[in-house]
């Protein structure tokens, strides 16, 4: 059955997106879409490194992520920068660097697009297997942390207070979205990877009521575009990766049509969510 | 286990220091099971950076700040915004830091008045239900220590007697410590053992007087009120200028206040149940 690379390529993609649904809610929860962009610009400098000291391509690009958010965290810490300023500056950067490094190895020729976009369709066993047991790893750890880094997500102060440890939660939250974007990238590409973790959460928001609920259904949404966007792809001869967040997009339209069902349940919730942060009153 | 009569908390002359100044310095308090206290002071004047102090949430930069090993704490912060992107009913939000059973869950939102929102979601509530809400996780926790910063701010004055009523009878219930932040410089819970009075540092501490004991206080505050407030005088033995200077009693202008620099004149008469902080469980570095 792994012998087929359309089959091979569906339990790759579910995978990712199994783990993606659950992390994505974190990143649109905390407002964090541009954290999930800065990693994979990173990854390039990732992929360089391991091209330049002939290292496994999956590990290298973790460690460069998870390089980048112990110094987002660093810098957070010190400059007086905003984060979002000191995200764009490490994303880029980080991009610029991978790509200096790529030029001066001029016996690479590295397929930019694939790096950009994914390749799907050329999964080998081995990349199937890198994503399940990281997935499984990763939504293990995400398990086991849940009930503080959600805590941490609604109040950090609080959270802190009634004897949890909110920064090693977010720590180890970070270190997750590193390992995604390392096992992810071959399958949709790092252009891709945001739009991964954050539309199926998107579109899993308007049907439930718990934060538990909408992990899972996110990760559900994201499976069904996985499976729908490469089907798409084999009968319409599209690219793969890119026809997967249009079918995530395809879903994400559907939930914002009304649904006569959703209405009452909305009515129980008493009123219409305004999107306005801060004071509830 | 930790004798029961060791104090749920001690501050010893602690201080936070931000940029150069200090916010909040020489806090000296230590609280017992059962005790209520409240801080108060004018804006800015280091109460929540207390409380954060008290909770662990800050470190001190100068002093120390012991908690009882294994201490059960709940927070009551002053302002929690709840993103409106996060789908969270309010049941779900009673355990957010913690299991708690279906029973204490639901005896804690009846006790606060919210059982019927127990499935609402919580940015969709007005600025009084979240107040309760708040209030409900907190009991739910069954503390030993209970910090409320501000419980009472936006609520009316009918809303603010039955809040204090129901703090008192938490306090009665579990016999946890209550540290209570209020605006109110004059008007504190009846049921308050100790009133801080803060200002970048303790200014004088004491317990209130009682509104009930007095006709004219009755006749102002009501007869329910009157049970419930309290009234605390404050004795201080200097001023904090508009500025931020500090002008002693003896007449002589500092840039800071500070227990040791030689201008807090102890020869004073003090009241019965007024003091530097010298009340025998905390004090507050005065050398009289």
């Amino acid at each position: 059955m792994l012998d087929d690379f359309f089959i091979r390529a569906l339990l790759a993609g579910i995978g990712v997106a199994l783990v993606a649904g659950p992390l994505g809610c974190f990143i649109v929860w905390r407002r964090l879409a541009y954290f999930g962009d800065t990693l994979s610009h990173a990854a390039l400098l990732g992929v360089a490194l391991a091209f330049l000291f002939e290292v496994n391509v999956t590990l290298a690009v973790f460690a460069v992520s998870a390089c980048v958010s112990i110094a987002l965290l660093l810098l957070q810490r010190r400059a007086s920068l905003s984060a979002d300023a000191l995200l764009g500056l490490l994303a880029h950067s980080a991009l610029a660097l991978g790509l200096v490094v790529l030029a001066f190895m001029t016996w690479i020729r590295m397929d930019l697009m694939g790096f950009l976009f994914g390749d799907i369709l050329a999964v080998s066993k081995l990349d199937v297997a890198i994503v399940w047991t990281g997935g499984v790893v990763v939504l293990a750890i995400l398990a086991a942390i849940w009930r503080p880094l959600f805590a941490a997500t609604v109040n950090a102060e609080l959270a802190q207070a009634e004897g949890m440890n909110p920064e090693r939660a977010n720590i180890i939250f970070m270190l997750l979205m590193a390992a995604v974007i390392a096992i992810s990238m071959k399958i949709v590409g790092v252009l891709l990877i945001t739009a991964m973790l954050i539309i199926p959460a998107a579109t899993a928001r308007r049907f439930v009521s718990g934060p538990e609920q909408m992990a899972v259904l996110a990760a559900l949404a994201g499976a069904v575009s996985v499976f729908g966007g490469l089907f798409g792809s084999l009968e319409w001869d599209t690219p793969a990766g890119p026809s997967i967040v249009v079918a995530a997009l395809f879903l994400f339209v559907l939930s914002l049509l009304p649904v006569p069902g959703l209405l009452a349940a909305r009515r129980k919730d008493r009123g219409v969510a305004q999107p306005v942060k801060g004071d509830p009153s | 286990m930790l004798k029961k009569t060791e104090p749920l908390l001690t501050l010893e002359n602690a201080g936070i220091e931000r940029a150069g100044n200090w916010l909040v310095r020489g806090v000296s308090f230590a609280m017992a099971a059962g005790e209520i206290v409240t801080l108060i002071g004018p804006n800015g004047s280091g109460k929540s950076t207390t409380a954060r102090m008290a909770l662990g949430i800050l470190k001190p930069d100068e002093g120390s700040v012991r908690r009882r090993a294994g201490l059960r704490i709940a927070y009551v912060p002053q302002k929690l915004a709840v993103d409106w992107t996060l789908p969270l009913t309010v049941q779900r939000f009673l355990h957010l830091t913690g299991h708690i059973s279906e029973r204490e869950a639901a005896g804690a939102m009846a006790e606060t008045g919210v059982s019927h929102l127990a499935q609402a979601q919580m940015r969709n509530l007005s600025g009084g239900e979240f107040q309760r809400v708040l209030l409900a996780r907190a009991i739910a926790r069954k503390p030993q220590l209970l910090v409320l910063d501000e419980p009472v701010q936006g609520v009316d004055f009918n809303g603010e007697i039955a809040l204090y009523d129901l703090i008192k009878r938490i306090r009665d219930e579990l016999d946890c410590g209550i540290l209570l932040i209020s605006h109110d410089l004059h008007v504190v819970m009846a049921a308050t053992d100790r009133v801080i009075c803060l200002n970048g540092h303790v200014c004088c501490s004491g317990t209130p007087t009682a509104v009930a004991s007095s006709a004219e206080y009755k006749a102002l505050f009501g007869g329910r009120a009157a049970s419930t407030l309290a009234v605390y005088e404050h004795h201080h033995d200097h001023t904090h200028l508009p500025d931020g200077r500090v002008k002693h009693a003896d007449g002589t202008i500092t840039e800071h206040c500070h227990p040791e620099d030689g201008h807090h004149d102890h020869s004073h008469a003090h009241g019965p149940a007024h003091n530097h902080g010298k009340d025998g469980i905390g004090k507050d570095g005065h050398d009289a």
